[in-house]
């Protein structure tokens, strides 16, 4: 989970060229959360145990691809694809879903509030083996897709009409690779709630090690991804254990400070943001 | 046969026409420079050959081929565009940034290699090849472009085409000569080259034919020597200068007054 959100948040920022780019941002995890929202409203007490984890897990990986759809409906003129737009319909859509989520949290009862906030925290409580199949597919599927875009992505950083003359199809790999990101954090969402940060942190820390160079970047972040994840969530089973703290919590407290202190210093890594 | 060939090509990407009636050919190995005021289509006009912009009517052919016909690899293994402004702001390295000029070829690590120490070399950047980009001054960022574009089509001999949009703005004096000796001889070579500049004498020792733009359309055509006149500058530029030949070369030189 945690390589297929590193790689998601490592396509995103090349994709976007901007390293403050997260795959929160093109709306994915907003629409992801509202469908989820919405099947615990809506499926109220009809569901329970492990149908009401796969229908809420739906819900989310389909409001996540319809955000990421429409976002790439708005930012998509004749003329391409402009980034820019793509960023703002993002916070758009963002806000939007929050509204809307909202209303439905203002309409629930106690018992699915309680759902509904603990699925956003994100956690790794409901994880049993059909759900670590579907997990396991698809980052294989990242993994084995991803890095075959790592020269495109490369390019794609020199500017887009830079890369076009470098004989890239940049609208073919801007629709496919906007798709993997929506598959990848979708599917994450969709399984183990918002675990914020992630995808930002991770190509960061990375980039400084490693450099650039998407060829080596793509696989290191799967890499670094999983190990934050998996330390973050031995973190929460223990830190009050036998409760399990919701990992999501774990990791936005280590992401926040790493996130101001970025912006902070972002000229220091010969960046602009 | 031609590199280049436009025939009545006009562009209009955003409603108003840009460019107007374009005709003009160049032969393998042939340097064309393009000068004229802010805003009369230089740019326009090398990204329409490029393709950044559409063609609305005329024809654009490259090696006796519609553009919109060429397949994209093999153009841009022929076909190699400097934009004047670079939006590159990940640390790569300069060697890394030149190497993606290699990109649509698949002439193997070693040749490229070899290729990018020769554009290094040619521009002088050899010595900053482990350097961040985004840590480079203006000039030494403008060289490390032009390495990348030069290696794009070093090794592709006639019929290549190389655009360069104001590649010495940054550029000091003897880098300046360091990079027109370049340009010199990938043309020696057989690529074709298109230069826009304000720089008009810089121009006149360059090229073998001068287009000036105004409003879109070829104002005048032919060698330095036929094009820069007095009264050129006059209509066309709204200034008063003194064109004299240049004592040394076969070349006028223009001087403010």
């Amino acid at each position: 989970m945690g390589a297929i959100l590193g790689m998601s948040g490592a396509a995103t920022q090349g994709l976007f060229r901007n390293p403050l780019a997260d795959p929160s941002l093109i709306g994915v995890t907003a629409g992801a959360s509202l469908g989820a929202a919405l099947v615990i409203v809506l499926g109220g007490n009809l569901l329970q145990g492990y149908t009401a984890l796969t229908a809420v897990s739906i819900g989310a990986f389909a409001g996540g691809a319809v955000a990421v759809l429409f976002v790439y409906r708005l930012a998509t003129s004749s003329s391409g694809t402009s980034v820019a737009t793509m960023l703002l319909a993002g916070i758009a859509i963002t806000a939007l879903a929050g509204a809307v989520g909202s209303l439905l949290e203002f309409h629930a009862d106690n018992d699915m509030l309680r759902r509904i906030s603990l699925w956003k925290m994100g956690g790794m409580d409901g994880a049993n083996y059909p759900r670590l199949l579907l997990a396991g597919l698809v980052g294989a599927a990242l993994l084995l897709a991803l890095p075959r875009y790592a020269g495109t992505l490369n390019a794609l950083l020199l500017g887009e009409s830079e890369a076009r003359h470098l004989g890239i199809d940049v609208d073919r790999a801007k629709i496919l690779l906007v798709g993997w990101v929506a598959v990848g954090v979708g599917t994450s969402v969709a399984l183990v709630g918002t675990i914020a940060f992630v995808g930002l942190v991770v190509p960061h820390i990375v980039r400084m090690l490693v450099g650039p160079d998407h060829r080596v970047l793509l696989p290191a972040s799967a890499l670094a991804g999983a190990i934050l994840l998996v330390v973050a969530d031995t973190l929460a089973r223990v830190v009050i254990a036998p409760t399990e703290l919701p990992v999501g919590i774990i990791t936005a407290i280590i992401g926040v400070p790493f996130f101001i202190s970025l912006l902070r210093q972002r000229h220091y890594y010969g960046m602009q943001a | 046969m031609s590199v280049l060939a436009l025939q009545q090509a006009s562009a209009a990407p955003w409603g108003a026409p840009l460019l107007r009636d374009i005709s003009l050919t160049l032969e393998s190995g042939g340097i064309l420079g393009l000068t004229g005021p802010n805003g009369a289509g230089k740019s326009s006009l090398l990204r329409l050959i490029a393709g950044d912009i559409p063609l609305a009517a005329g024809r654009l052919q490259l090696a006796g081929k519609p553009r919109e016909e060429w397949p994209r690899r093999l153009l841009a293994r022929r076909l190699a565009y400097l934009p004047q402004l670079s939006l590159l702001n990940f640390p790569y390295t300069v060697e890394e940034v030149v190497t993606m000029g290699r990109m649509p070829h698949d002439t193997g690590v070693s040749t490229d290699a070899g290729i990018v120490a020769q554009a290094l070399a040619a521009t002088d950047t050899a010595n900053l090849r482990e350097r961040l980009y985004t840590r480079l001054s203006g000039g030494e960022k403008q060289r490390v472009q032009l390495a990348r574009v030069f290696s794009q089509v070093w090794d592709a001999g006639p019929g290549a085409l190389l655009l360069l949009d104001e590649p010495t703005t940054a550029l000091d004096l003897s880098h300046q000569q360091m990079v027109l000796a370049a340009v010199r001889a990938l043309a020696e070579r057989g690529c074709a080259v298109v230069l826009a500049s304000h720089d008009l004498n810089l121009v006149a020792g360059l090229a073998g034919s001068v287009a000036v733009l105004q409003q879109g359309r070829i104002a005048a055509c032919g060698s330095p020597r036929e094009v820069f006149t007095r009264q050129l500058f006059r209509e066309i530029f709204a200034i008063d200068v003194l064109v004299q030949r240049h004592p040394e070369r076969d070349q006028p030189l223009v001087i403010s007054r």
